[in-house]
């Protein structure tokens, strides 16, 4: 049942606040137990399979903005994801001299209907790089606690892939990958000759059902705008409302949660929230609270819930609340393949991601800095959007008529429309991911100067990137003029230099954010134990990246998910053994 | 095909019966939100989204006399030609009108540089730019739209042009007209079933020989996934 609003005096088992990955996989696993389960959610309600929510297939005329990006919807007015880098009436601040930008979506399923469906497992380096390299620290678990929960999620949720045997890419239950498109197809030959590999992607979408819930995928590339078959993975198609369906779990919508309720021994009671239909302030209790608002907002609910027991935020006794905070390193290069001017026309959508990427694939002994990244490509005759034809003023020189001369920059006219036609499909790019070293000085906190409307205090960030992820940034840079040069394009733009730290994306900006209440077995270095279970409050857990101690070169949703559904096994068992 | 055809081919098994029932209470009835004026974008917007774009589509931004100068600058960008309808056919000068208030940052510079075009060609031609002949219109437009070729005095106005001829384009080949001219072929349910085999060879490119037996058969697409405990596709 969902709910707008309901009174106080209503008990559940379990509250999870959040509907994204980690609590759309925790409402699932706890109400399967037979849990009565609370979800409490910022945002709307919306399910693509109605009408009324579908941007999926529409032409971009069916915009105003033909499609072009806004405040609330950053990635493009059809893409599914509401909030943005900059909510009304929801700011955030940073501390003079860094930069941190935070991405939130305010609807049911949370961020998981923006991400890239990119469902890369964690491998066993990467729970042990203190070892390995001597920076950050180790995970309190390693690969082996998660593969079982890996397994069940790849066949619970589906992704596409194929079984590779490289260590710390571990292989799962892999659907069938769909073959590459032709600009993929170019980028592997160049590869090529750089030893590097490229593999079939790793995404979660359907190419075969997984059940006879869920449709398969219809090649529209249009993932980022939510499926009405419900072919990708988003928490909500995936997880909430199945659980909804067939669990006692009442959704609570429009619902932004100010503080965890203790009593006075320190266990949590429950959740006090705002409803945003009539901003007031809504108690609900209940024996277990577990978290999965984003990183950043559940040590925000956190730190805002002091009490006696708790003087400076619930779980916050190390102090250690908010601080870790990482995001994974970013940079990107593009190019033109003259071959692929003027080429033929099929229709090329394919699923709405990469076909085929490039694993981490070197040894960091050999190079100046720590951890690796990967290289995410893109291209292909996607469908006309906003800023299709932009640029002739620098790119049209790219062209060459019949007779082998360029064709001026700029221009006008007949020439010009045909020129925009003839260089359609021909750009490619790459974009690389990879990952940044945890800093204790890289954190967030409670501005104390500065409330939200709904007057619950908000964040203030410190980040600042190290020499670390900077040397990496420059290595990628590097690595892609290798690859786009030897697959034969004209590589596009200046090489960022150091003046802007190689193109290295603003922390925050990947959307990768991770750390900011890990798990640990020392409470005075960690906020969880190593189930992902408060060190300082029994019957609190947080399933969403926040219990990350390093980020790896990976995803997050993928080790979100299996780390999700492990703390909600450990839920049921403690439960039951009635230790909480 | 509707949409619900559509849904019924693309769903391989029966839908459990929950899934595509909403758990609409009424209390989670809204407010209106209808828009009033036809336009905006569809599909899941919220409240603030809704009312942004009534109010952008009800705002004008255009003088009548900015309005002729556009259509006939659009045209001049992209003409129509023996294949295809001219930018003022695809509905371009309206979707500036809206650019224009989707994204201020676009206002002095587009409104400075219809003025110029005044101002330019008053200096020069004793006349205002909508006064002009096809051919004298030319004349300026060739000072402006070659950014390496044009004097140093002109830059604003080839930023200017810059900017229209973005938006020209982009608002061309995002229309109808501009799919058909473009030869978009996608946008619609289909499987993938790689590059065309001719295009492949035509570009040199092949399948790896390794994968081959591991990408996804379009024939395959609706069988239920089964796995062995070694994660071997079985089924």
């Amino acid at each position: 049942m969902s709910f707008e609003i309901k009174s106080t005096g209503d008990t559940y088992d379990v509250i999870i606040v959040g509907s994204g990955a980690g609590g759309g996989m925790a409402s699932k696993i706890l109400s399967e137990a037979g849990l009565s389960v609370a979800v409490l959610e910022a945002g709307k309600d919306f399910d693509p399979a109605k009408d009324e929510d579908r941007t999926q297939l529409r032409p971009p005329w069916e915009s105003p903005r033909r499609g072009a990006g806004t405040r609330v919807r950053p990635f493009g007015d059809f893409d599914q994801a509401i909030g943005g880098w900059d909510i009304e009436g929801e700011p955030y601040t940073r501390s003079a001299g860094t930069s941190f930008d935070w991405f939130r979506s305010r609807m049911v399923g949370g961020r998981t209907n923006h991400w890239g469906r990119i469902s890369l497992r964690f491998g066993p380096n990467d729970f042990k790089r203190k070892s390995i390299d001597g920076m950050g620290d180790d995970w309190p678990i390693g690969y082996d606690d998660l593969k079982p929960y890996y397994d069940k999620v790849d066949k619970l949720i589906g992704v596409f892939g194929t079984k590779e045997g490289i260590f710390n890419e571990p292989d799962g239950f892999f659907l069938p990958p769909p073959k590459p498109r032709l600009h993929e197809l170019y980028i592997m030959k160049g590869a090529k000759k750089s030893n590097m590999p490229v593999i079939p992607g790793r995404l979660s979408m359907l190419t075969r059902p997984i059940n006879n819930e869920r449709g398969v995928c219809f090649f529209c590339n249009q993932c980022n705008r939510a499926c009405q078959a419900y072919a990708d993975f988003s928490s909500g198609t995936c997880l909430v409302k199945p659980a909804m369906a067939k669990g006692k779990v009442d959704l609570f919508t429009q619902a932004m949660v100010r503080t965890v309720t203790t009593d006075d021994k320190g266990n949590a009671t429950g959740v006090s929230f705002i409803s945003k239909i009539d901003m007031k302030e809504y108690k609900l209790r209940s024996r277990v609270v577990v978290l999965g608002a984003s990183a950043c907002e559940s040590a925000r609910i956190m730190l805002n819930s002091k009490s006696n027991s708790h003087p400076n935020g619930v779980g916050n006794s190390s102090g250690m609340v908010g601080r870790y905070l990482h995001d994974s390193t970013g940079a990107d290069r593009m190019g033109i393949m003259p071959d692929l001017i003027d080429r033929e026309r099929y229709n090329e959508d394919g699923v709405g991601g990469m076909h085929v990427y490039t694993p981490w694939w070197l040894d960091n002994k050999k190079l100046d800095f720590a951890r690796g990244y990967h290289i995410e490509y893109w291209g292909g005759m996607t469908m006309p959007s906003y800023g299709i034809g932009f640029s002739m003023d620098t790119m049209r020189k790219h062209l060459k008529d019949e007779f082998g001369n360029p064709s001026p920059n700029g221009g006008y006219g007949e020439g010009l429309k045909k020129d925009i036609r003839r260089i359609y499909g021909s750009t490619l790019g790459m974009s690389g991911r990879g990952e940044s070293i945890p800093q204790y000085s890289n954190y967030c906190e409670i501005d104390n100067n500065v409330v939200d409307k709904y007057g619950i205090p908000v964040l203030k960030f410190h980040y600042q990137w190290t020499d670390q992820e900077v040397k990496q940034a420059k290595h990628m840079q590097d690595t892609f003029e290798e690859i786009l040069t030897e697959a034969g394009a004209t590589l596009l733009g200046k090489k960022p230099g150091p003046e802007t730290m190689y193109g290295l994306a603003t922390p925050g900006r990947i959307i990768h954010e991770v750390g900011t209440t890990r798990m640990g077995n020392n409470p005075s270095s960690s906020v969880l134990n190593s189930n992902c279970q408060a060190h300082d409050c029994k019957n609190l857990f947080v399933v969403d990246a926040g219990p990350f101690v390093s980020q790896a070169d990976k995803n997050p949703t993928w080790t979100i998910l299996a780390l999700a559904w492990r703390t909600s096994d450990y839920i049921v068992s403690e439960l039951k053994k009635k230790n909480i | 095909m509707n949409r619900r055809e559509n849904l019924k081919l693309l769903f391989t098994g029966t839908l459990a019966s929950g899934l595509l029932l909403t758990n609409c209470k009424p209390e989670d009835k809204q407010a209106d939100l209808s828009p009033k004026i036809s336009g905006g974008t569809p599909g899941g917007r919220i409240e603030e989204e809704v009312l942004r774009d009534q109010r952008l589509l009800s705002e004008t931004f255009f003088s009548e006399e900015e309005k002729k100068k556009l259509n006939v600058l659009v045209d001049i960008i992209i003409p129509a030609d023996d294949e295809s309808g001219s930018a003022t056919d695809a509905g371009v000068p309206d979707f500036i009108e809206f650019m224009m208030k989707d994204s201020p940052s676009y206002q002095t510079p587009v409104r400075g540089g219809l003025m110029w075009l005044d101002s330019y060609s008053n200096d020069h031609y004793g006349k205002l730019f909508l006064e002009l002949s096809e051919k004298e219109r030319i004349e300026i437009i060739d000072k402006i739209a070659w950014p390496e070729k044009a004097a140093p005095e002109m830059k604003s106005a080839v930023t200017f042009f810059n900017i229209l001829r973005n938006l020209t384009a982009t608002g061309y080949f995002t229309s109808e007209i501009g799919f058909g001219y473009l030869g978009y072929k996608g946008n619609t349910p289909n499987a993938w079933d790689g590059v065309p085999e001719e295009v492949m060879k035509k570009h040199g490119v092949e399948l790896p020989e390794k994968y081959l037996a591991h990408y996804l058969k379009p024939e395959e697409r609706g069988i239920v996934a089964v796995w062995d405990d070694e994660g071997n596709l079985i089924g």
